[in-house]
C-alpha cells in the first residue's frame, strides 16, 4: 500500500468529481443523492486513514507512509506523515464525515455545497501530508479557494465582506510565505521537506539599511513564515477575519474552519519554524510568547462582551490557540506535546461548539444569546451536551481541554514564568465568558414566547455529537493516546533544535574570540 | 545562396504568400461573404503551420547574412503566436457577424500582423527587428478602427496609432544611436563591440530608448496610457487579440534584443525592467479596482500580468526566460479563455461589458461560470491552478537573481489584484437574485475555448503540458 496516503487525499476529489459531472438537477432526489455521495465518500476516507492510524509506527520519527514522484523543475510529489502530521490527517477525516452530516437541513445549491467540503478535504489531508515545500503551499492556499465560496454563497448577511476580507488576509500572509519558499528553494536548491529540516539556514547577521539584523537570513524566512501562519493561526493582532468569517460561515464552515484550518497555521509553525529556523525561532520567542500571552487575555476580555453566540466561540478560539503558540515556541517537550495535544482537542471542542450553536441556529435562526434561555426545559440532551462542551472549552480536568492548556502551561512555565502566569489567568477568564453563555442560554425559566415549541436534538444530530462526545472524554482520561504518538517525533525535532542552537551559539563565541 | 536563406524564412513567406492570395481571391470573389470561410481556412493555416514549426527540427539556423535567426527560442514563440491568434480568430466570427463588422479584410490582416510578429521573434538585427514591429503595428492600428461607424473603435484606432508611431520613433532613434556607438545592426556584433570593455555612453542611451519603444509595444508602465483606451474601445474580437499574440511576440523580441545584444551587461538594463516590472504589477492592480468595465479590466490585467513577465526578464538569467516564456505561455491559455467569455456576454444580441450584468450567472449557467471561476483564480495565481506556476516561476528567477524586493513586490501586488478577480465571482456567485441581465447561449467554438482552456488550468498541475522542458530549450538558445 505505498499509495495509501495518495488515496486518502483523491477520495474525496473523485467523488466532487462524480458529482459534479454526472449529477443533474436541482430536485430533492439529486439533493439527497449528492449529500450521501459526499457522506459515503468522507467516511470511506475516514475508514483508509485508520490504516494510515494502525499501520503507523510511532517509536519512529521519521516519515512513514513516503510516497515520491517526480514534479516540475525539480520539485516533487512527496507525501508523508509522521507523528506530527498522522494526528492531523485523523483529525481531518474524522471530523469531516459529522461535518456532512451536519448540512444535511441545507437546501440552497447542495451540489456544489458538497463539493465545495470534498474539495476541502482533499487540500486539508494534502496540507498535513506534504513533504515538499511547494506541493505544501499548493494545497495550504488551495483551500482558500472552497472556503472562500463556502462562505461567500452560503454565509450569512454580511458574508460579502467577511469572504473578501477572509481571502485576502490569509492570500496577503501566504505570499510572502512564497517568497520565503523560493529563497529558500534557492539557497538550499530543493524543496524537500525531510532535506531542508537537515539543511542549516545561515544565521549569520546581515545588514540592511544601515540596520543588523541579528539571525540574518533565518530571522527573514522566519518572520516571512510567521506573517503566514499568524493570520492562519490567528494570533492576536492579526486574528481580526476571523470573528468575521466565523459568523458569517454557515454552521458546517465555520466548524471546518475552527476545527482543520486553523490548525494549519500551528502544524505550519511545528513543520518550518521551529526545526528549520531554529536560531531566528529562539530570538522570536520571546515575542510569540507575548502575543499569544496578550490573546489569551485579551480575546478571552472581548469575548466576555459579545452578545452573539458564534462570535463569542471564535474569540474563545483565538484564546485557544493562544496557549498553542506559545507551546510551540517553549520548545520543550511537554510545550510542544500540549501544543498539540490543544490542537486536536480544540478541534473537537471548537467544531462540537460551533455544531452546538448550529443546532439552535437551525430552529431559531438567530445566534443572539439574548433570544435564548431556559432552553433545559425543553431541550434536557442538547442541554447536556452543551455542558460538556463547555466544561471542555473552559478546560475541566477529565476532559480534553484540560491536558492541552495544562502541558502548554507547564511548557511556558520553565522558559517564561511571567507568560505563563499571565496566560492562567486566561483559564479563569474563559470560565468566566463560557459559562455566563451556557447560563443565559441554558439556564433559567423558560420565559420566551418563541423558545415554548423547540425540540430536542433528533437522531441525526445526537449521532453527530456522539463521536465528539466520546472522543473528548477519552483524550481527557487517556491523553496517552496522542501523546505517544507525537512523543518520539517532538523528541527528536527537540534534540535538533537543540543541536542547532548549540552549534549556533558555539559559532558565535567562536566568531567572539 | 539564397535558397538556404529562404528556406529559413519558409513559413513567414508561405504566411505572406497565404495573405495575398486571399486578399485577392476575396476581392474578385464573394468579398464579405467570404469573410466565414477565410476566418476558418486562415486559422487551419495558422494551426497547420504551428504543428509544422512544432515538429521542425531543433538547431539554430540563420540567413540573410545573420539578420534573420530561426532557432529554438523563436520556434517556441511562433508556435504559441500561431495558435493563439487562430484561436482568437476563430472566436471572433460569432461575435463579429452580431456586430455587422464581419469584413475579409480582418483576418488577412491578422495575417499580415502574424508575419510581422513572426518575424519579430526571429529578428537578429534592428532592421528586421523595426521592420517585423511596423509590418506587425500596421495591421493592428487598422483592425482596432476596423468599426469605421463606431466612434469609439476609431478613436481607440486613432490613439493606438498616434502612440504607437511615437514609440516606433523613441525605437528607431535608440537603433540608430546604437548603431551609431558600434557601427552595426546585428545583435551579434553589437554584443561584440560591448563584449569585454565598458559599454559606451551613447550605447547606453540608445539601448534606453530601444527599451523604452519595447515597453510601449508589451504596455509595461509608465508606457501604457494606451491599453486601456484601445482595449475598451476596439471591437471585442480585436481586443482578445491584443491580449495574446502581439505581447507574446513583443515579450520574446525584448528578451532577444537584450540578450543576443546587450547579454554581457546585463546589469545596464537589468535595473530598468526591474522598475518597469514593479510599476507595471502595481499599478495593474491598483488601478483595475475601480473598472466596471471587463475589458478595461483586462486591460489593467494584462499590464499587471506583463510586469510579472517583465520580472523574469529582469533577472537576466537563463531561468530568468524561461520563467518568462512559461509565464507568457500560461498567460496565453488564460486570456484565450476569458475573452472567450467575454466574448460571449451579451443581451437581447447587444454585446455587454459591464460586470454587474453577470450578476448570479452561477445559478442559471454553471458550467460556464464555474469555468471562468477557474480562469480568474488561475489570473490571481491562487494555486493549485496553474497561473500560479507562472508566478512561481518568475518570483523563482527573480530571487535567483537577487531581486528580492521585486518579487516581495510582486506578490504583494497579486494580492491587490487577487481583489478585483475576485469581484467578478463576486457577481457571478454571491450576488442577490434578479432578472438575468445576460443571456445564456454561447455559440460552440467559445464554449469550447472556454472549457480548454479552464481545463488546461486545472490539469495542468500535473506536469505543464511539458511546457517546462520546451521553455527551457528555448531559453538554453538564447542565454548560454
Amino acid at each position: 500500500m505505498e499509495n495509501l496516503l495518495s488515496i486518502i487525499i483523491f477520495t474525496p476529489l473523485i467523488a466532487a468529481l462524480i458529482l459534479a459531472v454526472f449529477l443533474r438537477g436541482e430536485d430533492a432526489a439529486a439533493q439527497r443523492n449528492a449529500k450521501w455521495l459526499a457522506l459515503i465518500a468522507t467516511t470511506a476516507t475516514f475508514l483508509i486513514s485508520l490504516f494510515v492510524l494502525f499501520g503507523f509506527d510511532p517509536s519512529n520519527p521519521d516519515f512513514q507512509f513516503v510516497e515520491d514522484r517526480e514534479w516540475l523543475m525539480g520539485l516533487r510529489y512527496k507525501m508523508g506523515v509522521d507523528g506530527i502530521s498522522v494526528l492531523f490527517v485523523m483529525l481531518t477525516t474524522f471530523l469531516m464525515p459529522l461535518t456532512i452530516a451536519a448540512c444535511w437541513d441545507v437546501t440552497h445549491r447542495v451540489k456544489e455545497y458538497m463539493i465545495a467540503f470534498l474539495v476541502l478535504e482533499t487540500l486539508m489531508i494534502g496540507v498535513f501530508t506534504a513533504l515538499d515545500l511547494v506541493l505544501f503551499y499548493l494545497f495550504f492556499e488551495g483551500g482558500l479557494i472552497p472556503m472562500f465560496l463556502i462562505i461567500g454563497i452560503w454565509g450569512g448577511k454580511e458574508r460579502i465582506y467577511a469572504t473578501f476580507k477572509f481571502f485576502l488576509y490569509t492570500f496577503l500572509g501566504s505570499v510572502l510565505m512564497l517568497v520565503a519558499m523560493v529563497a529558500m528553494f534557492v539557497d538550499a536548491g530543493t524543496t524537500d521537506i525531510p532535506t531542508l529540516l537537515r539543511h542549516e539556514f545561515s544565521a549569520g547577521s546581515l545588514s540592511f539599511a544601515g540596520r543588523e539584523i541579528v539571525g540574518g537570513m533565518q530571522t527573514l524566512l522566519w518572520l516571512a513564515f510567521f506573517a503566514s501562519f499568524a493570520v492562519k493561526m490567528p494570533m492576536w493582532p492579526v486574528h481580526t477575519w476571523l470573528p468575521d468569517a466565523h459568523v458569517q460561515a454557515p454552521t458546517a464552515g465555520s466548524v471546518v474552519l475552527a476545527a482543520i484550518l486553523l490548525k494549519m497555521g500551528g502544524y505550519g509553525f511545528l513543520r518550518f519554524s521551529l526545526p528549520m529556523f531554529p536560531v531566528a525561532s529562539d530570538i522570536w520567542a520571546p515575542l510569540v510568547f507575548w502575543l499569544s500571552a496578550i490573546a489569551v487575555v485579551y480575546a478571552s476580555l472581548v469575548a466576555l462582551a459579545q452578545s452573539d453566540m458564534k462570535k463569542l466561540i471564535a474569540y474563545s478560539s483565538v484564546a485557544h490557540m493562544g496557549f498553542v503558540t506559545m507551546g510551540i515556541f517553549a520548545a520543550n517537550q511537554q510545550g510542544v506535546d500540549g501544543a498539540i495535544f490543544q490542537m486536536i482537542s480544540h478541534g473537537f471542542i471548537s467544531g462540537a461548539l460551533f455544531l452546538c450553536v448550529g443546532v439552535l441556529y437551525d430552529r431559531m435562526h438567530t445566534r443572539e444569546i439574548d433570544a435564548y434561555g431556559g432552553l433545559v426545559n425543553r431541550m434536557p440532551t442538547y442541554a447536556f451536551v452543551f455542558m460538556l462542551f463547555t466544561m471542555a472549552n473552559v478546560g475541566l480536568p477529565g476532559t480534553s481541554g484540560f491536558v492541552g492548556e495544562f502541558l502548554t502551561l507547564a511548557g511556558v512555565f520553565q522558559v517564561n514564568t511571567w507568560v505563563a502566569a499571565v496566560a492562567c489567568t486566561g483559564v479563569i477568564l474563559s470560565a468566566g465568558y463560557a459559562l455566563w453563555l451556557y447560563r443565559r442560554v441554558v439556564f433559567g425559566g423558560l420565559i420566551k414566547e418563541s423558545l415554548k415549541a423547540i425540540r430536542d436534538m433528533n437522531l441525526r444530530e445526537r449521532a453527530i455529537f456522539a463521536p465528539l462526545v466520546a472522543m473528548t472524554l477519552l483524550l481527557g482520561v487517556y491523553p496517552a493516546l496522542v501523546t505517544d504518538i507525537v512523543g518520539p517525533s517532538v523528541e527528536a525535532l527537540l534534540s535538533n533544535y537543540q543541536t542547532a542552537l548549540n552549534a549556533a551559539e558555539a559559532a558565535t563565541r567562536l566568531a567572539q574570540n | 545562396m539564397i535558397s538556404d536563406d529562404l528556406s529559413v524564412v519558409l513559413p513567414e513567406i508561405a504566411l505572406a504568400v497565404y495573405a495575398m492570395v486571399a486578399l485577392l481571391a476575396a476581392v474578385y470573389t464573394a468579398k464579405d461573404k467570404a469573410a466565414p470561410v477565410l476566418i476558418w481556412t486562415t486559422s487551419a493555416v495558422f494551426f497547420g503551420l504551428a504543428v509544422w514549426l512544432g515538429m521542425s527540427a531543433g538547431g539554430t539556423r540563420t540567413a540573410f547574412g545573420g539578420a534573420i535567426v530561426d532557432d529554438a527560442f523563436a520556434r517556441f514563440a511562433k508556435v504559441v503566436i500561431l495558435i493563439s491568434a487562430g484561436a482568437v480568430l476563430l472566436m471572433s466570427t460569432e461575435h463579429l457577424r452580431r456586430s455587422r463588422a464581419l469584413m475579409f479584410e480582418f483576418p488577412i490582416l491578422i495575417t499580415l500582423a502574424v508575419v510581422g510578429m513572426m518575424l519579430m521573434v526571429s529578428a537578429a538585427d534592428l532592421m528586421t527587428l523595426y521592420m517585423g514591429l511596423e509590418l506587425q503595428a500596421l495591421s493592428l492600428y487598422v483592425v482596432a478602427a476596423m468599426r469605421r461607424d463606431s466612434l469609439k473603435s476609431t478613436e481607440a484606432g486613432l490613439k493606438y496609432f498616434v502612440l504607437g508611431a511615437l514609440s516606433s520613433g523613441l525605437l528607431l532613434y535608440g537603433a540608430s544611436l546604437i548603431y551609431g556607438y558600434s557601427g552595426t545592426t546585428l545583435f551579434a556584433g553589437i554584443l561584440s563591440t560591448i563584449e569585454g570593455g565598458e559599454m559606451p555612453l551613447g550605447l547606453l542611451i540608445g539601448l534606453v530608448f530601444l527599451i523604452t519603444g519595447l515597453a510601449f509595444k508589451v504596455s509595461a508602465v509608465p508606457f501604457h496610457m494606451w491599453t486601456p483606451d484601445v482595449y475598451e474601445g476596439a471591437p471585442t474580437p480585436v481586443t482578445a487579440f491584443f491580449a495574446t499574440a502581439p505581447k507574446m511576440a513583443a515579450m520574446a523580441l525584448f528578451a532577444r534584443v537584450l540578450h543576443e545584444a546587450f547579454g554581457s551587461v546585463p546589469g545596464d538594463w537589468g535595473q530598468v525592467i526591474a522598475v518597469l516590472s514593479l510599476l507595471s504589477m502595481v499599478l495593474g492592480a491598483v488601478a483595475a479596482i475601480g473598472q466596471r468595465n471587463i475589458k478595461r479590466l483586462m486591460a489593467y490585467s494584462s499590464i499587471a500580468h506583463m510586469g510579472y513577465a517583465l520580472m523574469g526578464l529582469a533577472a537576466g538569467t537563463q531561468l530568468g526566460v524561461q520563467a518568462m516564456l512559461v509565464y507568457m505561455a500560461i498567460y496565453i491559455t488564460m486570456s484565450v479563455g476569458t475573452f472567450a467569455f467575454i466574448l460571449s456576454m451579451q443581451k437581447d444580441g447587444q454585446p455587454v461589458t459591464d460586470i454587474r450584468s453577470l450578476n448570479m450567472f452561477a445559478s442559471r449557467e454553471p458550467a460556464k461560470a464555474l469555468a471562468m471561476l477557474v480562469l480568474l483564480f488561475s489570473l490571481a495565481g491562487v494555486p493549485p491552478l496553474v497561473g500560479f506556476f507562472g508566478k512561481f516561476y518568475v518570483v523563482r528567477a527573480a530571487v535567483d537573481a537577487g531581486l528580492v524586493w521585486l518579487a516581495v513586490a510582486g506578490v504583494i501586488a497579486s494580492v491587490v489584484g487577487a481583489f478585483y478577480y475576485l469581484r467578478i465571482v463576486f457577481y457571478m456567485y454571491f450576488g442577490e437574485e434578479g432578472e438575468p441581465r445576460l443571456d445564456g447561449a454561447m455559440p460552440p467554438v467559445l464554449w469550447g475555448f472556454l472549457m480548454v482552456s479552464a481545463f488546461a488550468m486545472v490539469a495542468g498541475v500535473i506536469n505543464l503540458f511539458g511546457i517546462e522542458g520546451l521553455a527551457l530549450s528555448a531559453a538554453q538558445t538564447l542565454v548560454n
